[in-house]
């Protein structure tokens, strides 16, 4: 892999960029950087707190309300955003954690690789709902713990995506040719060298979109803590206006409809990722 | 981790609970299925409008979260559609037969256009219409690259019905959270015994659900060699050209 | 022969009785900026046998995918037994695009063989075999399998209906699939570079089956091959082909003896020397 040549400058794109590192290709770069925009964002500022209004009420014999339904929307909003900011902070978790399975699951001793892979495997095929109340359980038995719920959603969510991760960076690693390993190793480069400057940037681009896919599948996943621990995301504050008021058509109908608005962008931007390594592989 | 049998009763309970649950990711499957495969081939029709639609669905059922879907179907759906008898069993399999379509469909799409293309033309060749050609030539082959990311898809699917216990369906998780309440009312601390069992249930249907997919795929690697027996009278014995491959 | 036929014929003179087995009146056809067929003009007579030759690039596989619908032309029509293959003829003699009904229709007096086979690999030979008959032409299960025996028997595969195409040499494959468009009785065939895909050693054995087939002497015939021996020996009729047109077009002995064109000379020397 050598630089972009001195003449093609980063801003005339396209051309020629089969050899340049893939962060200097924007179209790898701008969505990173929107993800890592969203991610500052969403881990530094809280959700502003406050009640919605009650004083818009519905006709009873409506089956929807227009304008119930847009008095909801703020804290649905609200929801929708700590939602999405314990999804971004669980996924931090994902990214270190996963990459600490990917390895040990590729240790040359049995004895770790094993029961790795059973974990991996265990974790992976049951559902993030019961985790979620078990560790909720576990936690409240123990004496001298205590955890909010929301740092239990982080946990858990992290946790779980952690063991999809994992898979996601074997393949990574794996999709680097024997070749690159061997040349390291006549070029007598340390592992350390080896991993960091051979494997690691070879494989992550195309890592990036699978993980995309799964921060994405874990933003989805984060709003079954709102009715299960109580965590005041999305679907906890549908539920409580539901409550509130006795309409359930709106609060639900209009949940899905901001999920959309958040899940199709960030899909989307994922797809380009993909699309553009795909581009760079033929 | 002094309790890890449960008692027989509570064993009983958690039967009564799988029946829900695997009737569930039954009906959600066989949904899902259809879907995927219908979805999946309109994604590929030259008609725009077709394509459009199949598209909207697709990015609608990928793009939304099942439980707030599932929601959707349990709350909001009876009442804007005035049927406030629905059976929820059958809702909730619809909201999690609806998401797996979606995931389906992109599957059976990516397929499909796998077939090599010499294979469609062979059978425009042989003049079979174009529904025979998906049937008898393009889908049969489809079929192999689609298994195995289906049986995954099965498996989140599965992991999906536990979110059933949310709308009061008595699955599997559900009786969970009633012996959970039993074991407090009787001061049972440990919960370790419990969760492991319902884990190791959860992850037991897993892994068959993997080996079934797993045999199915064998049975049509079967299919691209010979196959003894299925021609009984021929000239003479058919054994030649064992090593003729080339 | 024409060359200034970029327009529709009047359907009357297409619906001529003893109609060309296949008839281009000014087809055109360009993959972008690359024209691959240049307003051609060919007529093929019924039982004639017409080898194609000319470089690669030169459009010659285009004429065959066009003619059986694996390709779209441009411009111009083609006629299959005196039916418009890609037209419906009005009642006044105009034509209309055709509908997939009809064009399927006309497509049932075609058949073609590939240069990589594309036999169906989920099937055995057999079955490959039998496609067409049961699902197409509605021919019971036995019968179909008659028949595909009898066929399978005429290549000399007999013994291997039960294996799939997996388990086939190059030249068997290329031979169940000779049977398997037989097994749709096309009053035209068209043969596509069938060797080229093929070991040397395996050449022969493809070739002779084609050579029965020419010997029967019913079906047209149209190859495109780089196989000159074997185009001298069987064909009628060779056309040179070159950028989209026919540059020379006549006997075997007057192509491959006795060349008129320089391309032709430079083409059949090349080949020759190799």
């Amino acid at each position: 892999m050598t630089a972009a040549p001195p003449s093609t400058s980063i801003s005339e794109a396209p051309a020629g960029g089969r050899h340049r590192r893939w962060y200097r290709d924007p179209g790898r770069l701008v969505p990173v950087l929107l993800v890592l925009l969203g991610f500052a964002v969403l881990a530094s500022v809280e959700a502003p707190r406050g009640r919605f209004r009650t004083d818009v009420i519905a006709g009873r014999d409506e089956a929807f309300s227009f304008e119930f339904a847009v008095s909801i929307i703020a804290p649905l909003g609200r929801g929708l955003y700590t939602t999405a900011r314990a999804t971004v902070l669980a996924f931090t978790i994902t990214l270190v954690l996963g990459l600490v399975l990917a390895l040990l699951r590729r240790s040359g001793s049995r004895l770790v690789r094993w029961p790795a892979a059973f974990v991996i495997e265990f974790i992976r095929s049951t559902p993030i709902l019961v985790q979620f109340i078990f560790f909720q359980q576990l936690v409240r038995a123990i004496d001298g713990v205590s955890l909010g719920a929301v740092q239990i959603l982080i946990l858990v969510l992290g946790v779980h995506y952690a063991t999809y991760a994992s898979e996601a960076y074997r393949a990574g690693i794996d999709s680097v040719p024997k070749g690159q390993w061997e040349a390291a190793i006549a070029l007598n480069l340390s592992p350390l060298t080896t991993w960091t400057r051979i494997v690691i940037p070879q494989a992550v681009p195309n890592v990036l979109p699978t993980l995309g896919n799964y921060l994405v599948a874990a933003l989805k996943d984060a709003p079954i803590a709102g009715p299960v621990l109580g965590v005041p995301g999305i679907l906890f504050a549908a539920t409580a206006i539901r409550g509130d008021t006795f309409r359930q058509v709106e609060p639900f109908l209009l949940a899905g409809a901001g999920f959309l608005l958040v899940s199709l962008p960030a899909a989307w931007l994922v797809r380009r990722l993909e699309a553009r390594v795909a581009y760079e592989r033929t | 981790m002094e309790d890890l049998i449960l008692s027989e009763g509570q064993y009983r309970q958690l039967l009564v609970g799988l029946r829900v649950t695997l009737s569930v990711l039954g009906w959600s499957f066989l949904l899902g299925v259809v879907l995927s495969l219908s979805v999946g081939v309109m994604r590929l029709s030259s008609n725009r409008v077709v394509r459009g639609v199949a598209l909207v669905y697709v990015e609608f059922a990928r793009g939304i979260s099942s439980i707030i879907l599932l929601f959707i179907m349990a709350y909001a759906i009876p009442i804007l559609f005035g049927f406030q008898q629905g059976s929820r069993l059958l809702l909730a399999s619809l909201a999690l037969g609806l998401n797996m379509g979606g995931y389906g469909a992109e599957i059976v799409r990516g397929s499909i256009l796998a077939v090599p293309k010499g294979q469609t033309e062979a059978s425009i060749a042989l003049n079979l219409t174009p529904f025979q050609r998906l049937r008898f030539v393009v889908l049969p082959q489809a079929l192999r690259i689609i298994l195995p990311p289906f049986g995954n898809l099965t498996i989140e699917i599965l992991k999906g019905t536990a979110l059933v216990s949310l709308i009061a369906l008595t699955d599997l998780m559900q009786v969970v959270s009633i012996i959970r309440q039993q074991q407090l009312a009787n001061q049972v601390s440990d919960v370790t015994g419990l969760f492991v069992n319902v884990l190791m249930i959860y992850f037991v249907i897993a892994q068959v659900i993997n080996g079934v997919f797993r045999l199915a795929e064998r049975a049509l690697d079967r299919r691209f060699s010979s196959r003894p027996g299925d021609l009984p009278t021929l000239g003479g014995p058919a054994t030649a050209a064992a090593g003729a491959g080339g | 022969m024409p060359t200034n036929a970029p327009e529709p014929q009047p359907a009357s003179e297409v619906s001529d009785k003893g109609a060309a087995a296949v008839r281009f009146r000014g087809v055109h056809k360009a993959f972008g900026d690359n024209v691959v067929l240049r307003d051609l003009d060919l007529n093929v007579e019924p039982g004639e046998r017409v080898v194609i030759i000319g470089p690669s690039g030169s459009g010659k596989t285009t004429i065959l995918r066009v003619l059986m619908t694996l390709e779209r032309p441009d411009g111009g029509t083609i006629t299959v037994g005196g039916r418009h293959l890609y037209h419906e003829e009005g009642r006044d003699g105009s034509l209309r695009p055709a509908g997939e009904k009809h064009i399927r229709s006309v497509r049932s007096d075609i058949g073609m063989v590939f240069q990589h086979f594309n036999l169906f690999p989920h099937m055995s030979a057999l079955e490959n075999i039998m496609l067409a008959p049961v699902q197409v032409h509605g021919k019971s299960k036995s019968e179909a399998r008659a028949l595909g025996l009898e066929l399978l028997e005429k290549v000399g595969l007999a013994e291997h209906a039960n294996h799939t195409p997996g388990e086939l040499s190059g030249g068997q494959k290329q031979r169940v699939a000779i049977a398997r468009s037989l097994a749709t009785d096309p009053a035209v065939m068209l043969f596509d570079e069938v060797t080229s895909a093929l070991d040397p050693e395996l050449v022969g054995e493809v070739l002779s089956v084609l050579r029965d087939i020419a010997e029967e002497g019913s079906t047209t015939m149209l190859l495109v091959t780089h196989e000159m021996g074997f185009a001298r020996e069987v064909a009628d009729r060779v056309l040179m082909f070159d950028q989209g047109q026919i540059l020379e077009d006549g006997t075997p002995e007057e192509i491959l003896r006795n060349p008129q064109e320089q391309r032709t000379k430079d083409f059949l020397g090349a080949v020759f020397e190799h």
